[in-house]
């Protein structure tokens, strides 16, 4: 499994040996995210969130995922983009002065390993993509100075034909949350 | 549990009833004069000779009948509780529990032994003893038989039963036919008093029956006709003058056997069959489970059928293009949720209070307490926390040890305890409380604590440290936990069984569980066990605050009262409430959890306590009780204060729970800073 | 096929009537305290109720006054189980409504020739 050597994450892409990845893409904020389809669960309808008063911004809320309680994750807050829709609750997708945006909201359940627990996350997203296969040979290293991206929370970006893929470090992403939580 | 073997049945609702009658009974030892105790031990003893007898427990019957009896002289203060009696009484509910298990005949000896020194402690009792006390009554209550009237008759009955009868049940049609079962020659209803249509009530009786029976029947047989009605209603036996044809006396003999077995209900002589010997082995197995947690249950397999009645319908209608899948799909999903929650409820089932495992140990402070010439108080707290039933048998040696432990290394002589200026009795405190995920066990004693020089000693000399080596405090009392490490330095009967303390912490860590030991010299020793949970269930009460649905564990639960938008104006800054002569400190939790929206015009204050401390906590509305499933928050959220878990309400939100201990935490220190703001 | 609830809160004395009563060919429900055995009772119509009087959550005095209150249990008899011998306590349960009683220890004939006085062969 080749690595680059140079890239010093915490959380390493794993290419297969062809240099192919297997990805979900979704849009948040405006940008376009990718995460590795192996680590999908499930895609959902918005449901009803429950707030969890004192909990970091990034995930305020939970909801019931199948008797499982899991958080929601709202990756704006990370990336520091401005909520583009206020209110993601459950309800003004399914009241019926809906804009036509705020229906392609989904929850994209994810699966990861935090801490070596396996844990659930639902990520907001503004609309689902297809499962699309990125080529190592387009992907850049985050750039030193980002003007919106955290570098730290960022793995690599890839270039496409009409937009660049962000692949966050989601493991990263949490391991900082629940530190300073 | 669904058996159709009653004496299986029995044998664990008689063991559920020893236990609770040897709680009493060790209550009562401190309470010799307490009526309730008396009580509880007596209705205890009733109700197992009772069933017993039913399912053919001879043996226990009888020998249960003793102890009834002494207590019943007891609780008519024909003698006085005693604690020789009431250690007489606890080794007779061992025995008990062995008549239980085999109803076997080579016990007798025994029996008649705890039976003989039940009898010296009775006599040995200050009130005055009128007889022999325990010699067997005669609790039959076979009907009165006045055994002055063998067949006699002919009769004449003359009936009228109470006019509320047949509102009570009683259907005066069955005892006409019974009397005519018993030979009635002649039935006449007398009916001048039932009232006009317009004021007849038909569920009452106002009918009246004179009746001629023959010769041949007994007077009882005829009483025990009315045995159900006969105190309240009128009833006329007389001989009639008139002599009955002859043929109707020659049916005499027959008729005659058979009135002894008539329709007597009580109990006759010669009871159950015996309802098998064999010892209850699959019986021990069970599980009682509330009802409610049943329904649950039921409901989830409910919903199971419906599911499943989908999938036949999709099944026959075939799954072709999109809608089909997405059918399908939706289908799976719903199968995936009622799999989940069926495991999840199946696990409820298995779970037990914490209170059937801490009951062993009164008896086994009780015992050591003698064996060892110390007082020894067991305080316990908690134990309606629940766990599982596996886990809960399996932590019961371990805790065994470190009670006997405690009592036997950790506590002082009344001596030393008095030289040490400590109260003469020595308290050895169990408690459990449930937090997030695990359940915390604590094993507390007040008395020498870890002597630290002797640990370190015994380490170097079981070449588990060096000598010179630096350990921090911790790392040493740990030593304690290292095979082969014993501090007894004298084995003593009750400790050094060869079971160290390490077997113990292996057990608890076979369990996913850890074991910590705090001590402090001259205060005495802490042992804390967490046992996680994958799965726990408690009683919540659900509130709103704000938007937002929240649990409480009830067993935190003091009062709800209402929080008048006066008293809320006007303790503004001051968060205090006047609650019965006490001032008690509340915590707004719409503030609190910032919900940015507007109080309730009817808000209440929900008073819960931790510790001996109480807060109150101001909540929009108080919706009810709820059977609480706990579910563990992720990682993500779990450092967060203030919540121990999460639950799924019946319309698939969430409501999280809140974290009692840390709540009224928070609520004291906010106000002792209040306090020092002036 | 009559239909008889019993109230009690020992499952070994339920089992052993439930037993004796369905292999009489009789229908029987299970309640296992008095609040339970009332509910059931406002449910359906039985045509014979068998309780105890001492149970948890509603003792069986309380539950035979209640049961005498609903309309659609008018007339059912009630057999209360005991095992006391003073008549205090079957005066008292009779004032509260009940049809008759049965002592315990009691076999399956017992329980069969009260349900036959009661209900009739």
């Amino acid at each position: 499994m080749p690595q680059d050597s140079a890239m010093q994450h915490f959380s390493a892409t794993s290419w297969d040996e062809n240099g192919q990845l297997e990805v979900l893409t979704f849009d948040i904020g405006g940008e376009r995210l990718a995460i590795e389809a192996v680590n999908i669960r499930e895609i959902l309808d918005l449901l009803p969130e429950t707030c969890v008063p004192g909990a970091p911004n990034i995930v305020s809320s939970v909801v019931n995922f199948r008797g499982k309680i899991i958080p929601i994750a709202d990756l704006r807050v990370v990336f520091g983009m401005a909520a583009e829709v206020a209110d993601h609750s459950g309800e003004s997708a399914e009241g019926g002065s809906v804009s036509p945006a705020a229906a392609d909201h989904r929850i994209v359940v994810i699966e990861t390993e935090l801490d070596s627990e396996l844990i659930q996350i639902g990520l907001r997203a503004d609309k689902v993509h297809e499962v699309a296969i990125l080529d190592q040979r387009d992907s850049n290293e985050p750039p030193v100075l980002g003007i919106r991206w955290k570098r730290e929370f960022v793995r690599e970006f890839v270039r496409q034909p009409d937009c660049i893929i962000v692949l966050p470090d989601l493991q990263e992403i949490f391991r900082s949350m629940a530190c300073a939580a | 549990m669904s058996g159709q073997d009653p004496a299986a049945a029995f044998r664990i609702e008689a063991g559920e009833l020893l236990d609770t009658t040897e709680q009493a009974l060790l209550d009562l030892t401190h309470r010799l004069d307490s009526r309730d105790l008396i009580d509880t031990v007596f209705r205890g003893m009733h109700t197992l000779k009772g069933s017993g007898a039913m399912f053919g427990f001879d043996a226990l019957a009888g020998f249960t009948h003793h102890c009834e009896s002494a207590f019943d002289r007891v609780r008519k203060g024909q003698v006085q509780a005693t604690e020789e009696l009431v250690a007489v009484t606890l080794s007779a509910m061992d025995h008990m529990r062995a008549l239980v298990e085999c109803n076997a005949g080579d016990l007798e000896a025994e029996s008649a032994a705890i039976l003989k020194r039940l009898q010296a402690a009775l006599s040995a009792s200050p009130a005055p003893v009128h007889d022999a006390g325990i010699a067997p009554s005669t609790s039959q209550l076979s009907g009165d038989h006045d055994g002055d009237e063998l067949p006699g008759g002919p009769w004449n009955v003359h009936f009228r039963l109470p006019v509320e009868a047949m509102a009570n049940g009683t259907n005066p049609l069955v005892l006409l036919d019974e009397l005519r079962d018993l030979g009635a020659t002649r039935v006449a209803a007398i009916t001048q008093d039932i009232p006009a249509l317009d004021q007849l009530d038909p569920m009452q009786c106002h009918m009246a029956w004179d009746i001629e029976l023959p010769t041949t029947v007994a007077r009882d047989a005829i009483e025990d006709v009315f045995i159900f009605v006969m105190d309240e209603m009128e009833l006329v036996i007389e001989r009639s003058e008139q002599t009955l044809p002859a043929e109707i006396d020659g049916a005499a003999d027959a008729v005659t056997t058979e009135n002894g077995s008539a329709v007597v209900p009580q109990l006759l002589p010669g009871s159950a069959e015996p309802a098998g010997n064999r010892p209850a082995k699959a019986a021990s197995e069970s599980v009682r489970v509330p009802a409610e947690r049943l329904d649950l249950l039921m409901d989830r397999v409910g919903e199971l059928v419906i599911v499943q009645s989908r999938l036949a319908q999709l099944a026959s209608a075939g799954i072709s293009g999109p809608t089909g899948e997405l059918a399908l799909r939706s289908i799976s999903e719903e199968v995936e949720r009622l799999a989940n929650e069926l495991r999840d409820t199946m696990m409820v089932l298995r779970m037990v209070p914490i209170a059937s495992l801490f009951g062993r140990f009164r008896r086994l402070v009780h015992d050591l307490a003698r064996e060892t010439g110390k007082t020894i108080d067991l305080v316990t707290d908690g134990e309606s926390t629940e766990i599982d039933k596996t886990v809960s048998e399996r932590l019961a040696d371990p805790i065994v040890h470190l009670i006997r432990n405690a009592c036997d290394h950790g506590l002082e002589t009344k001596d030393e305890r008095l030289a040490a200026g400590k109260s003469p009795e020595g308290q050895i405190r169990l408690s459990a409380r449930q937090t997030g995920g695990e359940v915390l066990i604590k094993i507390e004693d007040d008395g020498r604590g870890m002597d630290r020089e002797r640990v370190r000693a015994k380490a170097e000399a079981c070449g588990l440290v060096q000598a010179g080596q630096v350990l921090s405090d911790a790392e040493l009392l740990q030593m304690i936990f290292e095979p082969g490490f014993s501090t007894a330095a004298q084995v003593t009967n009750l400790s050094g069984r060869g079971v160290g303390m390490d077997v113990v912490k292996r057990t608890i860590e076979g369990l996913r569980g850890q074991i910590d030991l705090t001590s402090e010299p001259g205060k005495g020793s802490i042992i804390t066990l967490r046992i996680p949970l994958t799965l726990a269930i408690i009683d919540g009460l659900l509130v709103r605050v704000g938007c937002g649905n929240y649990v409480i564990p009830l067993s935190a639960v003091e009062e709800c009262i209402e929080l008048s938008l006066e008293t809320d104006i006007r303790s503004r800054g001051r968060s205090m409430i006047q609650l019965r002569e006490r001032l008690v400190p509340f915590l707004r939790l719409r503030e609190l959890f910032s919900t940015g929206t507007r109080p309730d015009p009817f808000q209440k204050i929900v008073v819960i306590t931790s510790g001996g401390e109480r807060v109150g906590l101001v909540v929009d509305q108080i919706i009810g009780s709820h059977q609480t499933v706990i579910k563990s928050m992720s990682s993500l959220h779990r450092s967060i204060p203030s919540f121990s878990g999460a639950t799924i309400l019946g319309d698939g939100g969430v409501a999280l729970i809140l974290d009692v201990v840390q709540l009224v935490a928070l609520g004291q220190n906010r106000e002792e800073r209040l306090r020092a703001a002036g | 096929m009559t239909s008889i609830l019993t109230v009690d809160d020992s499952s070994s004395i339920r089992m052993a009537i439930r037993i004796a009563l369905s292999g009489a060919g009789h229908d029987v429900a299970e309640a296992s305290d008095g609040a339970e055995g009332l509910a059931k009772a406002r449910g359906s119509k039985f045509d014979l109720i068998i309780t105890d009087l001492n149970m948890p959550n509603m003792n069986g005095l309380e539950m035979i006054r209640e049961i005498r209150k609903l309309p659609i249990q008018a007339g059912t008899p009630i057999i209360f189980l005991t095992t006391e011998s003073d008549d205090a306590m079957k005066q008292e349960a009779k004032t509260a409504g009940a049809t008759g009683w049965l002592v315990k220890p009691f076999v399956a004939d017992h329980l069969l020739k009260v349900t036959r006085k009661v209900l009739g062969a």
